[in-house]
C-alpha cells in the first residue's frame, strides 16, 4: 500500500517534507505521517545550523589565523576540523554561573530566544530546487519578522546580567538593531519589487539575471545593515570586546555562551545563506536541477568569506557615527534605489506587470550606474568631514625657546 | 521636555582588556558620555625602588627591565647613564655604538606595540597587531643573538654593554634593516590612511600644548601637541650627537597625531641605525670596572634619557656604600598618565579606551 501527499496539499511543494512523508506514511496513520515529517525536518534544519555554525567557526578561525600571519588551529583533526568540537567539549565542562541579583528567568531565557529566530529564518531559505521547509508566499517579511527578534534577545540579555557592562552593550545593540532595520527594510523592497513576488523561492525564479547587477546598491546597503545587525566588525559596538569586553553577554558562560555563541556564528551563515537567495540566485546555477545544493553552497562560502575579510580588516566605528551611517548614508541610498526601481519597474514592465530578461538587463545597466553615482557622492559628502590635513615634519628640532612663547 | 538620565559610574579595570595592564579607572557616565574619571594605580607596585636600595649597581639592571618590559633596552640605558654620571666615568666608543643601535632597536619594537595595541584598542580583529608583532619578533631575535634574553635583556651595564655582538649579528641586522620597511609599510598601508581610523582618531581627545607642558608630559605625547622636546637632541647622550635625525611633531595632539608621531618616530629610528652601523668601529665595549661599584659618599647624579614613552631617569644618591642610598625612577608614563582627565572628560566611552591606548601606557613602569 503506497500514499503519498495530495497534489494541491500545501506541503507538496516542499521536496524534503514530501519525501520524508512518503517514507513513514505506510505504517503510520496520516495525523502522525504530519507529525514525524514535521519533526524530522526540524531535526535537520536545527542540526543544519548546528553544524554549519561549526565548521563557520573553524572556518572564520582558519581564515583570521591566515589574515594575521599565523596557522590558525590546526591540531585536532585534519586541518583542525575537529576544533569547534573541542572548543564545545570545553565550554560544556564549564561551570554554568547566574550572578547574583539577576533576573533568572529572563537570564535562563536568552541564549533560547537567541538562537530559536537564527533556526526560523533557515525554514523558508531554498538549499535547492523545493527544498524550503516552507514555502511562503511572505517570506522575505516573514525573514524581517523573525531577525528583528534577536534585539529583544539582546535587551533581556542586558537586563536579566545585572552588570553594568552588559546593559551598555544592550544599550548599544537595541539602538543599531532598531536604526538598522530601516535601510535592510527599504533595500529588500527594491528587490521584491523587481521580483514580483515576497516568496524566496519566487525570488530565485525571478533572478534570470541575478540581483547582485539588477540591485547592487540594495545588496551593498543590504551587507553592511545585516554586518551591523549580526554584531559584527565594523559595526560590532554591542559586544566591544575592546570597550565592553563582552557587551550584552558578559556574565554568560558554559552551555548559554556556547547557544550565545552558536546563534551569532549560524546569524552569519543564516545571512549569508538569505544574501545568497536574494541576490545571487541562490541554487540557480548550471544543471541546477542536481547541483542545486552545490551552488547554494559555493554562494553561501563566497558571502561567509567576506564578512570574514571585513572583520579581519576593519576597525570598529563609534556609536554615533555608527548611527550617522545607517541614517545618513545608508538610508538615503536605500530610498535611492527604491526610487531609482520603482521608476524602472514601472516603465519596464508588459501589461501583464511581468519584467522581461531584457528589461532586467536594462535595469542593471542603469543602477550600476546609480550605484556607482551615489555611493560615490555620498562618499564624498562624509569624507570630507573626516579628511584630515596632515602634519608635517619640521627640517630640525625646534629650539627649547619655544617654551617661552606658550607658558 | 528633555529624557533625564541618571548617571551611571562603571569600574574600568583592573582586569579589562583594554587598560593595557592592571590600570583601573573609575568613570561616570551620562549615556555614553564621560562626566567624571577617577584614574587608580599601584595594582602591579613591586617596589623597584627599595628593592634598588638592597642591591649593588650592576644588579639594579634587572631590576630596570621590569619596569617598562616593552622597551627594557632603554631602561637599561637610562639607569647606566645614571651610575656612569654619579662615578664619573666614560663609556668606549664601540660600547655608546651598540647601545644607540640597541636603544634605537627597542623603540621601533615599543613604538610597534603601542601601535598595535592602539589599532587593538580601536576595535579591529587582530590584523594590525599581528603584522606589528611580526616585525618585533624579528628585533627579539636580533636581542637574543647579543645577549640571550628577547625581553628583559639586561644588555647593558655600567661602563658599557655585556658583550660584543656576536659575528652574525652584523648581518642579521643588515637583513632587518633591509626588510623592515616592507614589512612595515604593510601596516602603514592597512591603517594610515584607513577611513574608518580617520574618522575615530582625528580631532578626539587633543591635548592643548600648554596644559601637556604644564602636566610635564613628555616623549610622543608632547611631541603630537607640536612641541619638538627630544631629549636626543637637547642633551645628547651615548651616539646621538654624532648621527642625523629629525624629531617628528604634529600639531594638534589628537589621537591621531599621537599614533602618527609614532610612526615618524619608527622612521627616524631606522636612520639613526643606519648611521650607526656605518659609523661604528671596532673597540672595547665595555669599560673596565670593579665588580662591586662604589661611588663617593654624597655623590648624586640624574641620569636621563629619552625613553619610547618620554623622558626616563634615575636619580641616583649614593652613601659610600655597595648600592645607592635613593634610586628614584621618573617614569614617563606615570607623568604622561596625569593628562587622562584634561583628554577623556567630555569624550564618549569608545574614545577613551582609544585615548588611553595613544597614551601608550605601561604599568610596569606606572606603578614601578
Amino acid at each position: 500500500m503506497s500514499c503519498h501527499l495530495a497534489e494541491g496539499n500545501i506541503l507538496h511543494d516542499t521536496l524534503m517534507y514530501r519525501v520524508v512523508y512518503d517514507f513513514v506514511c505506510p505504517v503510520l496513520p496520516a495525523w502522525l505521517s504530519y507529525l514525524v515529517a514535521g519533526l524530522a525536518i526540524m531535526i535537520i534544519l536545527v542540526n543544519m545550523v548546528l553544524l554549519g555554525a561549526a565548521v563557520f567557526v573553524w572556518a572564520e578561525r582558519r581564515l583570521l589565523g591566515r589574515f594575521h600571519n599565523r596557522i590558525g588551529p590546526n591540531r585536532w583533526g585534519p586541518f583542525g576540523l575537529l576544533q569547534p568540537i573541542a572548543d564545545l567539549i570545553k565550554l560544556l565542562t564549564k561551570e554554568d554561573l547566574t550572578p547574583a541579583n539577576a533576573d533568572r528567568i529572563t537570564f535562563f531565557a536568552v541564549p533560547i530566544v537567541m538562537v530559536m529566530p537564527v533556526i526560523l529564518v533557515l525554514a523558508v531559505v531554498p538549499f535547492a530546487k523545493d527544498t524550503a521547509l516552507a514555502n511562503l508566499n511572505v517570506g522575505v517579511l516573514y525573514i524581517l519578522a523573525v531577525t528583528s527578534l534577536t534585539s529583544v534577545a539582546i535587551f533581556m540579555a542586558g537586563w536579566s546580567s545585572n552588570n553594568r557592562y552588559a546593559m551598555f552593550g544592550a544599550i548599544r545593540g537595541v539602538a543599531v538593531l532598531i536604526s538598522y532595520e530601516v535601510p535592510v527594510v527599504l533595500c529588500l523592497l527594491g528587490v521584491v519589487m523587481v521580483a514580483g513576488s515576497m516568496s524566496l523561492s519566487g525570488i530565485v525564479a525571478a533572478q534570470t539575471v541575478p540581483f547582485l547587477l539588477v540591485q547592487p546598491l540594495a545588496l551593498f546597503v543590504f551587507l553592511a545593515g545585516t554586518s551591523a545587525e549580526l554584531n559584527r566588525t565594523p559595526f560590532d559596538v554591542a559586544e566591544a570586546e575592546s570597550e565592553l569586553v563582552a557587551g550584552f553577554h558578559i556574565e554568560y558562560s558554559g552551555v548559554k555562551f556556547a547557544l550565545i555563541q552558536t546563534a551569532e556564528i549560524g546569524g552569519v551563515l543564516t545571512a549569508c545563506a538569505v544574501t545568497a537567495t536574494l541576490f545571487l540566485g541562490g541554487w540557480s546555477g548550471p544543471a541546477a536541477s542536481y547541483l542545486g545544493w552545490l551552488w547554494f553552497g559555493i554562494k553561501v562560502a563566497i558571502i561567509a568569506f567576506i564578512f570574514v575579510w571585513v572583520r579581519a580588516t576593519f576597525p570598529r566605528l563609534r556609536i554615533d557615527q555608527l548611527m550617522a551611517l545607517a541614517w545618513k548614508f545608508l538610508l538615503p541610498l536605500s530610498m535611492i534605489n527604491l526610487l531609482a526601481t520603482t521608476l524602472e519597474v514601472y516603465f519596464l514592465r508588459s501589461d501583464q506587470g511581468v519584467l522581461s530578461t531584457n528589461d532586467l538587463w536594462i535595469m542593471s545597466g542603469i543602477n550600476l550606474v546609480v550605484a556607482v553615482t551615489s555611493i560615490a557622492l555620498f562618499g564624498i559628502l562624509i569624507r570630507d568631514k573626516v579628511r584630515p590635513s596632515k602634519p608635517t615634519i619640521p627640517a630640525g628640532a625646534v629650539a627649547p625657546a619655544a617654551l617661552g612663547e606658550v607658558s | 521636555m528633555p529624557i533625564r538620565t541618571e548617571p551611571m559610574t562603571i569600574n574600568l579595570g583592573p582586569q579589562h582588556p583594554s587598560t593595557h595592564g592592571v590600570f583601573r579607572l573609575r568613570v561616570t557616565f551620562d549615556g555614553e558620555e564621560i562626566l567624571e574619571v577617577e584614574p587608580i594605580f599601584g595594582y602591579l607596585h613591586r617596589g623597584t625602588e627599595k628593592l634598588a636600595e638592597e642591591r649593588n649597581y650592576v644588579q639594579i639592571v634587572t631590576l630596570t627591565d621590569r619596569l617598562d618590559y616593552v622597551s627594557s633596552m632603554i631602561n637599561n640605558q637610562a639607569y647606566c647613564i645614571g651610575v656612569e654620571k654619579l662615578l664619573g666615568v666614560e663609556v668606549p666608543l664601540r660600547g655608546q655604538y651598540l647601545r644607540t643601535i640597541t636603544a634605537e632597536l627597542q623603540r621601533i619594537a615599543s613604538h610597534l606595540m603601542g601601535i598595535g595595541f592602539f589599532m587593538q584598542d580601536l576595535g579591529t580583529l587582530g590584523t594590525p597587531l599581528m603584522y606589528c608583532f611580526r616585525t618585533r619578533e624579528r628585533i627579539l631575535d636580533l636581542f637574543e643573538m647579543l645577549c640571550g634574553a628577547r625581553v628583559t635583556v639586561s644588555y647593558m651595564r655600567p661602563g658599557g654593554v655585556f658583550a660584543d655582538a656576536p659575528e652574525d649579528f652584523w648581518p642579521a641586522l643588515a637583513r632587518f634593516m633591509e626588510d623592515w620597511e616592507t614589512e612595515f609599510g604593510e601596516i602603514e598601508q592597512l591603517i594610515l590612511e584607513n577611513e574608518i581610523v580617520l574618522m575615530r582618531c582625528r580631532g578626539v581627545s587633543p591635548l592643548p600644548l600648554e596644559t601637556a607642558i604644564n602636566c610635564s608630559v613628555s616623549g610622543p605625547v608632547l611631541r603630537a601637541s607640536g612641541l619638538a622636546w627630544d631629549w636626543r637632541k637637547m642633551d645628547p647622550y651615548d651616539a646621538y650627537d654624532k648621527v642625523e635625525f629629525d624629531v617628528p611633531t604634529a600639531t594638534n595632539g589628537d589621537n591621531y597625531d599621537r599614533f602618527w608621531v609614532r610612526i615618524q618616530e619608527i622612521h627616524q629610528s631606522a636612520r639613526i641605525i643606519r648611521q650607526c652601523v656605518e659609523q661604528i668601529e671596532p673597540g672595547e665595549v665595555r669599560l673596565k670596572l670593579p665588580l662591586v661599584l662604589r661611588a663617593e659618599p654624597g655623590a648624586e647624579a640624574y641620569g636621563r634619557v629619552e625613553a619610547s614613552k618620554g623622558e626616563l631617569a634615575f636619580y641616583l644618591v649614593s652613601d659610600g656604600g655597595i648600592s645607592p642610598y635613593r634610586c628614584k625612577i621618573r617614569s614617563p608614563s606615570q607623568i604622561n598618565l596625569t593628562v587622562t582627565e584634561h583628554l577623556l572628560v567630555g569624550w564618549k566611552l569608545a574614545d577613551m579606551i582609544v585615548t588611553l591606548g595613544s597614551l601608550d601606557i605601561n604599568m610596569g613602569e606606572v606603578d614601578r
